[in-house]
């Protein structure tokens, strides 16, 4: 399965338009769809497509197109579950594909294609199921046209239509059903009909995950395809001066040798060709502006700014005043540093250029964006551009460049050497190519009443925007990013603070930065829930007492947070020289609570045990979610104890996993994930369960030493 | 130069130079991608495959020392993807974006031949060379612990 076939093609464009998605543009077929990443073949069948997101052939085989990728999260799964759920279909029939570039994938809330904002599920709940509904009602129709019978008879299973003893199959029905118009109204199954819904599935694309045959976009071959290595400047930013190839050509494989503006790409038949090619490469460099660029000169400037005002997130009262009162005031600042995202497969794209048409397989996160980006490198209009999205091996933020960096290097390359490349980056390229966590500084000044809870609240960030001049920038609002205090200005723990500022001071630095799992709330949720960890330790109260009190008036808080404390048995005994830390958290509308069992030995910290509760709502796939908050957790601990990318004269310090190590499994706790049932508004599950882990091990850390962690990483304690 | 390799039980020639790591052998000469590039530095185990049964990082195997061996790729583990940890991995819904899990399978498979019951220390022993930035480690742990289940009730090889 499958390249769909050309009437498919007209059926998605009509449909697109009938379900009122308005007029497609830019709409282009994937030169080459893979079930499970099985190798394409044509499929010759005629076939009935509802709508953009789902197609039968009258050989019975039933295609989802997917508006969001599968980076991990599961979303191949989830989504094909709301489809499923309306649809009756044959689980065997069912074969999913990542959808191209088209207004009909455009997410239904941000108005671009994009996955991202642990938004999937809940934003294509009504979508989906929609989708299938509408290919069901049109398959009774066609099932009762053909049997001669009123549509009310007829019912559904299993991918047959039934009514009294006459049955026919999806497939045999397609072709008919395609001839009918759409129906006027769609009415979706209730609850209490849900099959797959709040139950599960098993992931669809496991299969193909357990015996080498998913693609990634670094699996990508063709005959005459070249591998592109890349020569990037030591100095982030930095331009190529001069280069002697002469050296690099000679290398056996070596094909060409190209300038782009990232650097200097060396093409060959394989990459241990390009790679090799690359070393021989003479390049002399134009560091440009970040010669200098020293994150450690960087943060104490930073702290300097964080002593004055900055702009205000949040106002209220008169902090100044109220802290200046003689009641008691604690103080603390805290240091974040960048940070790389390090999903297992490193950036990669391959481009075929033609005369009039581009071709592009990779693994994104922004499809549309990528787009346009190559489009406007080639002088091409949009749908002169394919993209076609394979597996992705990790996203976590680092695969949705607004300035599509790797899909524009890559089709720099192509058109600079006329020829068909993958380019590949080697771990080193992706270490150090940018595209970072921020590095960020908060400073903090709470006055507290007599009983240790806070009356008055200074808070002042200092960090870089990831969202201005982005096509997010209108989440810049009044000089706010939103994403560098959230968590902070719009924390629970604010509701009771009569007196409270959040300022904050957006430095403009030639680093690129880029959002990361869970965002913001990688450093906010940190300070928050450190610091009140601190406020109730300091008032001599217990910390899950403490919170329970601040968060009265927030249930789901509540709730997330009592449940983790239950399950892990807070203030139990504990083995001996292990200890306790606690965090809860809101992020991507969910609601995350944790306990997190901790020892320090020799300095060392060990996390033994992560107890976990969310309320997501919803929870449409229960093991799914249970699956992305061990995750989470697990990004979370590698984060509190290793995370950290520095630069030195502009240089990027870390290379690869060895300096910049992420969590093992001999390091790997047991995971305990409990989902509250909730019927409240759906949340997200792919980032929440980040934000509460690192601060959770933190205070079982002072727990345990006494020790207050200000700086993470801290994997050890001195 | 000319190397003879025996990958998944074929026979193949290929022409390269000594110094080419076995994993580019595998991916860019001989087609076989479910052995992925992670680090190139022995660091994070994408890579590992089976020489003469013993688990190595093809990313550092030089062709030279592999050649005229017995190499198996995640694509020979077994002919119909049922080795008792391809059956557990999917029993408990391991992989999340997958890059990683070949690897990972490959590393638990010599695990797992050469001790019928790891201990979760035999595991984290066995298992500490592979990376997973998605964080299925409680999973890979569960289901190698199924496989040796599997494997004991008559589970082949």
């Amino acid at each position: 399965m499958t390249n769909l076939p050309k009437s498919n093609r007209r059926q998605f464009l009509k449909a697109g338009a009938l379900l009122g998605t308005g007029l497609v543009i830019s709409f282009v077929v994937p030169a080459r769809i893979t079930k499970f990443g099985e190798s394409a073949e044509p499929d010759p069948v005629a076939s009935f497509a509802p709508n953009a997101y789902l197609s039968i052939g009258s050989d019975g085989g039933i295609n989802v197109l997917l508006s969001h990728v599968e980076m991990g999260q599961g979303i191949w799964t989830t989504l094909t579950m709301l489809i499923a759920d309306e649809l009756d279909a044959d689980w065997k029939n069912i074969h999913v594909h990542h959808a191209p570039p088209g207004q009909p994938y455009m997410h239904t809330l941000y108005g671009l294609q994009i996955t991202g904002g642990s938004s999937s599920t809940w934003s294509e709940f009504d979508r989906y199921r929609q989708a299938g509904a509408t290919a069901r009602m049109l398959l009774i129709a066609a099932g009762a046209k053909k049997f001669g019978v009123d549509p009310a008879t007829c019912k559904t299973e299993n991918g047959m239509v039934i009514s009294g003893e006459q049955k026919a199959s999806y497939g045999d029905l397609a072709t008919l059903a395609a001839s009918l118009p759409a129906p006027a109204k769609v009415e979706l199954r209730p609850a209490s009909d849900w099959k797959y819904i709040g139950k599960g599935l098993k992931r669809l694309d496991a299969p193909a995950k357990v015996n080498g045959t998913a693609k990634f976009g670094m699996d990508m071959q063709f005959p005459g395809m070249l591998t592109a290595v890349v020569a990037h400047s030591p100095v982030m930013g930095g331009t190529v001066k001069s280069f002697d190839a002469t050296a690099a050509k000679a290398v056996p494989g070596v094909k060409a040798v190209v300038q782009i503006p990232t650097g200097v790409a060396v093409l060959a038949d394989h990459f241990w060709a390009a790679k090799k090619g690359k070393a021989a490469l003479k390049i002399t460099w134009d560091a440009g502006a970040n010669a200098s660029f020293n994150s450690v000169t960087q943060m104490e400037k930073y702290r300097a700014l964080a002593a004055t005002k900055g702009l205000p997130a949040l106002n209220k009262g008169n902090v100044e005043s109220a802290l200046s009162q003689g009641g008691k005031v604690i103080e603390a600042s805290y240091d974040f540093p960048y940070l790389a995202h390090a999903p297992m497969e490193p950036m990669n794209c391959t481009v075929k250029l033609g005369a009039d048409k581009c071709e592009i397989w990779t693994g994104t996160q922004l499809p549309g964006i990528d787009q346009a980006v190559a489009a406007k490198i080639l002088g091409f209009k949009p749908e002169q551009v394919s993209i076609d999205t394979v597996f992705l091996g990790g996203g976590f933020g680092r695969r949705a460049t607004p300035t599509s960096d790797f899909v524009a290097e890559a089709v720099h390359i192509a058109k600079a050497s006329g020829k068909f490349i993958k380019m590949v980056w080697t771990r080193e390229d992706d270490m150090q190519g940018g595209y970072y966590r921020a590095a960020f500084h908060h400073k903090l000044k709470i006055g507290v009443d007599n009983n240790g809870y806070p009356t008055a609240w200074n808070h002042s960030i200092v960090g870089q925007s990831i969202f201005e001049g982005t096509f997010l920038s209108m989440l810049v609002q009044n000089g706010i990013d939103s994403s560098s205090v959230e968590g902070i200005a719009d924390s629970p723990y604010m509701t009771e603070v009569k007196d409270a500022y959040v300022g904050l001071h957006t430095t403009k630095l030639p680093i690129s930065v880029l959002w990361y799992r869970s965002v913001g709330h990688t450093h906010t949720a940190f300070v928050m829930e450190t610091i009140i960890d601190q406020l109730a330790t300091e008032a001599g109260k217990d910390p899950l007492e403490f919170r329970r009190t601040l968060l009265k008036s927030h249930p789901r808080h509540l709730a997330a947070l009592n449940l983790a404390a239950e399950k892990a048995g807070w203030g139990k005994a504990l083995p001996a020289g292990h200890f306790h830390g606690i965090a809860v958290h809101e992020s991507f509308l969910s609601f995350v609570g944790q306990v997190v069992e901790v020892s320090v030995t020799n300095g060392r910290v060990n996390v033994h045990k992560v107890t976990c509760a969310i309320d997501c709502g919803l929870a449409v796939n229960p093991d799914g979610v249970k699956a992305q908050m061990e995750s989470g957790i697990i990004f979370g601990i590698t984060m509190a104890l290793y995370g950290e990318i520095n630069f030195k004269d502009g240089k990027v310090q870390q290379t690869n996993f060895h300096n910049y190590p992420i969590l093992r499994m001999n390091e790997s706790p047991e995971i305990d994930v409990h989902i509250v049932a909730s019927t409240e508004k759906m949340g997200g599950a792919g980032e929440c369960g980040v934000p509460p882990t690192a601060p959770a091990i933190a205070n079982a850390v002072f727990a345990a030493t006494g020790k207050r962690i200000r700086k993470p990483p801290f994997a050890s304690i001195t | 130069m000319v190397y003879k390799l025996k990958v998944n039980k074929k026979d193949y020639s290929v022409d390269a130079t000594p110094d080419m790591p076995l994993l580019w052998v595998l991916r860019d000469l001989l087609g076989l991608t479910g052995t992925k590039f992670g680090c190139g530095m022995a660091q994070c185990g994408a890579c590992t495959v089976h020489l003469e049964g013993e688990a190595v990082r093809s990313c550092v195997t030089l062709i030279a020392r592999a050649a005229g061996k017995e190499v198996t790729t995640i694509e020979g583990l077994s002919p119909d993807s049922k080795h008792p940890l391809q059956v557990a991995w999917l029993e408990e819904d391991t992989p999340q974006c997958g890059y990683c899990q070949s690897g990972q399978i490959m590393a638990a498979a010599v695990l797992l031949r050469e001790n019928a019951d790891p201990t979760d220390e035999d595991i984290d022993h066995a298992m500490s060379g592979n990376i997973c930035r998605c964080g299925t480690y409680p999973r890979i742990r569960k289901a190698i612990h199924l496989a040796a289940k599997l494997q004991k009730q008559g589970g082949t090889k």
